[in-house]
């Protein structure tokens, strides 16, 4: 997977004019715990990606902008936020309540939320998958973790809201292989993806095909090969 | 002859493996090592020593307290097991999950005794860990075995 695949999302999607490093995907990380922010800064620095680790959910809505209700297409220093990694156990604000603040943003909703847990409990998980959470990670986050992540910092962009209310749905209602091996496969494929732009229609059919990445078999996945949470 | 310090280093981590103290998050962590970061692991094992000590003392305290309240209690321990499986602590890990049970079941005795087992491997794997990376500093190499600053 290389970095210059964003170079070509980034002129598919129009929409950020404020400088940014075409090379490197940007995400906030936002959890209250010192070591876990830790060392996801250091998985997504590993993975070429560019990190804003923040420790609570009103930071990060602080460095979305959206704290104050200012409306804002980027964050005020500037950076796009291409993914949103947060904990789900959080004093104050949960992130469970950061990703419905930033799904109904019309601004920010576009942008993939990944909620992070200690605890695999599937009503949770549920939960999050349907306020429309991209993919729900059960902590320890692996380097296998973040490399799916990149995927969907690749499929979003350029496509409606409305398209992942139908990924989500199809999360929830498909069951999936849940012996298959990590999609490896579709690192291999995504930049074929961005050039056909086939998006429309693998959502719309009730399989799904191996160029789009199975982000349901990670939250079932790690629910059977967790043994505790 | 002595073996060279990097097989040393190795074997006494596989130890640690073996024994259940570390888990395989401990060597995800030392792949994220690399020319930037060469001591990353240790940091990492620093800060969560630095950090914990503090959780460990609320929970000391929240146990001292009359009446015992078990949902601050989960919550401090909560944190605590968090930052314990982010660095592949396998046992503590273990000793936290059998607390918050006993927290759950507002068993103070219970929380009281496991709580004092949290501690006890707590501060053995903190032993251990120091070797481990002493040893790894003085092979000239990072607890990754990457050639870092000693």
């Amino acid at each position: 997977m290389e970095g210059n695949v964003v170079v070509s999302r980034r002129s598919i999607d129009g929409f950020g004019v404020s400088p940014y490093d075409p090379e490197e995907a940007h995400v906030l990380a936002v959890d209250d715990s010192l070591v876990d922010r830790k060392v996801i800064e250091q998985l997504l620095k590993i993975s070429s990606c560019k990190v804003t680790a923040v420790d609570s959910g009103r930071r990060a809505l602080q460095f979305l902008g959206l704290d104050e209700e200012k409306s804002s297409s980027v964050s005020f220093d500037g950076l796009k936020v291409d993914l949103i990694i947060t904990d789900y156990c959080m004093p104050g604000m949960t992130g469970y309540e950061l990703l419905k603040k930033i799904k109904e943003s019309s601004t920010f909703r576009e942008i993939p939320v990944v909620i992070m847990s200690s605890e695999n409990v599937l009503a949770r998980i549920d939960r999050c998958l349907e306020e429309g959470a991209e993919d729900f990670i059960v902590k320890p986050v692996k380097l296998s973790d973040v490399k799916r992540l990149k995927e969907y910092m690749m499929r979003e962009v350029g496509f409606g809201s409305e398209n992942n209310g139908v990924i989500h749905k199809r999360k929830l209602q498909e069951s999936r292989d849940l012996n298959s091996s990590e999609p490896s496969v579709t690192s291999s494929t995504s930049p074929s993806q961005l050039s056909e732009s086939p998006s429309r229609s693998p959502i719309s059919s009730p399989s799904v095909p191996s160029s789009i990445p199975t982000p349901l078999d990670s939250p079932i996945r790690r629910l059977k090969m967790t043994n505790t949470g | 002859m002595d073996k060279n310090h990097l097989q040393r280093q190795l074997e006494m981590k596989r130890s640690l493996l073996d024994q259940g103290y570390l888990d395989e998050q401990f060597i995800q962590l030392e792949e994220l090592e690399d020319g930037d970061n060469p001591n990353f692991v240790e940091e990492t094992v620093t800060t969560f020593y630095a950090n914990s000590a503090r959780l460990l003392q609320n929970i000391e305290q929240a146990l001292g307290s009359r009446p015992i309240d078990f949902t601050a209690l989960d919550n401090c321990m909560h944190q605590f097991k968090s930052s314990s499986t982010s660095i592949g602590a396998t046992r503590v890990k273990k000793e936290c999950t059998l607390f918050m049970e006993y927290c759950e079941a507002a068993n103070a005795e219970g929380c009281i005794r496991t709580f004092r087992q949290v501690k006890q491997e707590h501060a053995s794997l903190k032993t251990k860990l120091e070797n481990y990376f002493k040893l790894a500093r003085q092979g000239g190499t990072s607890a990754g075995g990457h050639a870092g600053r000693s």
